[in-house]
């Protein structure tokens, strides 16, 4: 293949059956294309006409008929057709009708016979075609396509790049002449040259023209830093979800060291105007309180879209974090408009389940703040309490309700200097006492969501310096990971609340996700871990020698499973009208979910048993 | 009585200046390449050869820029075959410029290797054989090759050309907006390649690399001929 044909094989393997073909097939299948343009309305198949070619469409859309006349498949970007005359006597059965301006690629029989041959996915997906499969596979695509296409197909154009080294007035006019939005900076003097930086039309307002920067100010000056990218393999999703994370706009796409191109935001939400992302860019548009507690009340349907679309727990988690970041990330920029920039640098951290990137719908508000180690309590403490107050409020306004521990910034123990929170860590794991463990277990998930982010991120290298070495700390945190054990008898059967509102019923996080995350946490703080994501710690457990790699493997699986029953429990609940809540009865689970259950409960309570033995942990023996 | 305004001189057609051209040139490549011949004027573009061509150059004049890479694409009104696609980086007989090299990405790096364009004429010309050349801008490729032979062979070469932007050009005649127009909103309609292959829907493909760009300009022939043209249209109405 010639090396200049890449964006033909590029385009090919972002869709089925393409896209998990080996590297050398498809450079043969793009060396043997032959392309041609149909005008809307043209017939490209008749029936019972000899046909040697498999069609690709690379742009447009085509009618696929029955010898009835009658529709059978709308074939768009991506999609094949006439398949079937080359499985079968190479006649036309469905004959084939632009219903747009079509570019196709005609792929010839051999190299369909060859791919057939030698590639199995591709000959089931070539011989599997059923109207049924087609039906479920196109409503599919249209429902899920976020979960099952690559992100280099929201990429439109070619990536607008400049020199780190020009001045801010050229950046903006090549900005301006090109109509783009963001601006990648390229590294010259290496060879070739390298991404080193983006600049968006948000840094031009406001890090250039607020500050009245002279137009000849060194665009490297303003750029941002920390480069965030993702790779061109990238579900859109995954690309959603790091935007998400790091609250970023505009993501470039790479393909090992080189720049593929840049989707913004607004490209995905075009994408697919329904989804979570599109609510956080609403969240991003609010000017009020009141707006942002409307734009809340459509968290729980894109919770339920997101299962419906058979998303799994990681993402639906990370969603849910996602937009919970958001909603916060909003209203301390609404803060402080309302009171004034802080008077000390500050970072709003997050804790537990948003931190773990595992929140879901019912869920309370647990962060905290960290001030700069200028802080003086007499002068700046009202500033930051008002603050505290006006997020908190915020956000049980917007349904997080308030934390029953009081772990919230506006209590005075979590809002404190960069080195009291320093202090407050070196105590908890050098000097561990139970009790006071148990109530700052949470602070173990912690993730800076706003302001100067390093200060968490100092934090989370203290601990994972410390905790390691700790074997005290960690056999008084394995102690309280076992605290909550799973809902499951020693004959194997579940273990019902006998009283109280949920009688007959276990709870899915108390007794399930809950433990589980807990012990993992234990396993990562021993191996100085920095991950805060439940399934992140159990990769980097997996890198030490700590857990076998079958018992990690069953844990995972366990926390999935665990996790998406009790998601889709909720999801179930909010389409019933009923206030979703983690408490399920066993009669109302299906026989496979019941069993799979049982399975995933065994898991929880083998590793409670080792977590015991690992770290010395039986209740009882004195530690103190 | 009036007499008849005299009509333009007409100049000589391509396959009887090709049967002249095959008599006169001494290379033996030239000599080869017109004795193929060029189809009649008369000849329905369906049954046309064609081959797409883009030359990457190191400025627009032919007289003082060099030519830096080639693609090539041969094709018809109904196929357009990657298997035949080629594409060469050649050495400049100039040196790069920084703003050439910004626009096709061609680096000193990639030349200092690089075989002069003499060295692949033979495998152009067996492309070129027989089909009519389609450009998009006709002041390049022709031209450029024109020089770069008589440099070469002492000789150089014309043939007829499809200058799919001069289509363009003639189906958007009053591309440039009045102050008037210009006033009211109305934008200039650009007969530049990736925008005009946009009015046909034709996918958006990376520009400036020559190969792509060959492939980009059949496409976008094919788009036009079924739009406003047909497949029966002699190719005498389109050639230059």
């Amino acid at each position: 293949m010639q090396a200049e044909l890449i964006d033909i094989r590029n385009h090919l393997a972002n869709f089925p059956p393409f896209d998990d073909m080996p590297e050398e097939l498809l450079n043969q299948v793009v060396n043997s294309i032959e392309v041609e343009y149909f005008r809307a309305g043209t017939q490209i198949l008749n029936f019972g006409e000899a046909n040697h070619w498999l069609y690709y469409v690379r742009s447009g859309a085509v009618e696929v008929f029955r010898r009835s006349g009658e529709l059978y498949n709308r074939v768009g970007e991506g999609g094949v057709f006439a398949q079937f005359s080359l499985l079968l006597s190479n006649r036309v059965r469905f004959p084939a009708k632009a219903l747009e301006d079509t570019l196709v690629y005609r792929i010839p029989h051999e190299v369909f016979q060859h791919l057939f041959e030698n590639d199995e996915n591709f000959a089931d997906f070539v011989e599997i075609e059923d109207s049924s499969r087609l039906r479920s596979a196109v409503s599919r695509r249209e429902k899920s396509s976020l979960m099952t296409s690559r992100v280099t197909r929201l990429i439109n154009r070619t990536p607008v790049c400049a020199p780190c080294t020009i001045r801010l007035q050229e950046a903006a006019r090549i900005m301006t002449e090109q109509g783009v939005s963001a601006l990648l900076l390229m590294d010259e003097t290496r060879q070739p040259a390298k991404l080193t930086g983006i600049v968006t039309d948000k840094d031009l307002r406001t890090r250039a023209l607020t500050e009245a920067l002279p137009p000849e100010t060194c665009i490297g000056d303003i750029m941002s830093e920390g480069l965030v990218t993702t790779n061109s393999k990238a579900f859109i999703f995954e690309a959603m979800l790091t935007m998400l994370h790091n609250n970023v706009h505009h993501l470039p796409i790479m393909d090992r060291d080189e720049v593929r191109g840049v989707i913004a935001l607004s490209d995905i939400v075009k994408h697919e105007s329904q989804n979570s992302l599109y609510l956080v860019s609403n969240i991003f548009h609010q000017h009020t309180v009141k707006g942002l507690k409307k734009v809340s009340l459509d968290v729980r349907n894109s919770f339920v879209r997101m299962v419906n679309e058979d998303a799994n727990s990681h993402m639906i988690g990370s969603a849910m974090a996602g937009i919970g970041r958001s909603f916060t990330q909003r209203l301390l920029e609404l803060g402080e408009e309302k009171l004034g920039p802080p008077p000390v640098p500050y970072c709003f951290m997050a804790m537990g389940s948003m931190a773990r990137d595992e929140q879901l719908v019912v869920t309370d508000q647990d962060n905290a703040m960290i001030l700069d180690d200028s802080f003086d309590p007499e002068q700046h403490d009202d500033y930051f309490l008002e603050l505290a107050r006006f997020v908190s409020d915020g956000l049980a306004e917007c349904g997080y309700t308030y934390c029953t521990g009081d772990i919230m910034a506006t209590n005075k123990h979590w809002r404190q200097p960069l080195q009291v929170w320093k202090h407050y860590f070196t105590d908890w794991i050098e000097n561990p006492k139970a009790q006071a463990l148990l109530n700052s277990n949470i602070f173990f998930d912690l993730d800076g969501i706003y302001g100067q982010t390093e200060f968490a991120e100092e934090l989370k290298t203290l601990i994972a310096e410390k905790a390691s070495s700790s074997q005290r700390f960690l056999t008084l945190m394995a102690r309280n990971a076992l605290n909550r054990t799973p809902p499951i008898g020693f004959f194997r059967n579940f273990v019902l609340e006998k009283d109280g509102q949920h009688r007959n019923s276990f709870n899915l996080k108390r007794r399930g996700t809950a433990p589980l995350s807990d012990l993992i946490r234990v396993h990562a703080l021993a191996c100085g871990s920095r991950a805060q994501n439940t399934f992140d710690r159990l990769e980097a457990i997996g890198k030490t020698k700590l857990l076998l790699d079958d018992d990690l493997g069953n844990l995972r699986d366990a926390l999935e499973f665990i996790a998406i029953v009790r998601i889709r429990h909720q999801a179930l609940d909010i389409e019933h009208g009923r206030e979703p809540d983690n408490n399920v009865n066993p009669e109302d689970l299906s026989p496979f979910e019941r069993s799979h259950l049982k399975d995933a409960f065994q898991v929880v309570s083998n590793a409670q048993k080792f977590l015991r033995f690992r770290y010395n942990a039986q209740v009882g023996r004195n530690v103190q | 009585m009036f007499s008849k305004p005299a009509a333009p001189q007409p100049q000589k057609s391509w396959p009887e200046r090709f049967e002249a051209l095959a008599r006169e040139a001494k290379n033996p490549l030239l000599k080869r390449f017109y004795k193929t011949g060029c189809v009649s004027a008369d000849t329905p573009l369906s049954k046309v050869p064609m081959v797409a061509i883009d030359f990457e150059t190191t400025g627009l004049d032919p007289s003082q820029h060099s030519i830096v890479s080639v693609g090539m694409v041969p094709f018809t009104l109904k196929s357009i075959e990657l298997a035949e696609a080629h594409h060469w980086i050649v050495r400049p007989r100039q040196p790069l410029s920084q703003a050439s090299i910004e626009v096709h990405g061609i680096t000193h790096s990639d030349i200092d290797h690089a075989p002069d364009i003499e060295d692949i004429l033979p495998t152009m010309f067996k492309l070129m054989n027989g089909r009519i050349a389609v450009v998009h801008f006709r002041a390049i490729e022709r031209e450029f090759l024109d020089v770069a032979l008589q440099y070469r062979f002492g000789e150089g070469i014309t043939f007829p050309v499809i200058d799919t932007m001069a289509i363009e050009a003639h189906l958007h005649p009053d591309r440039r907006p009045t102050r008037w127009q210009q006033f009211f909103g109305k934008k200039p309609v650009s007969i530049r390649l990736a925008d005009s292959r946009i009015r046909y829907r034709l996918p958006h493909y990376p520009s400036h690399n020559a190969l792509v760009d060959a492939l980009a300009t059949a496409e976008l022939l094919q788009a036009q001929i079924l739009h406003h043209f047909s497949p029966e249209t002699p190719i005498g109405d389109l050639w230059l």
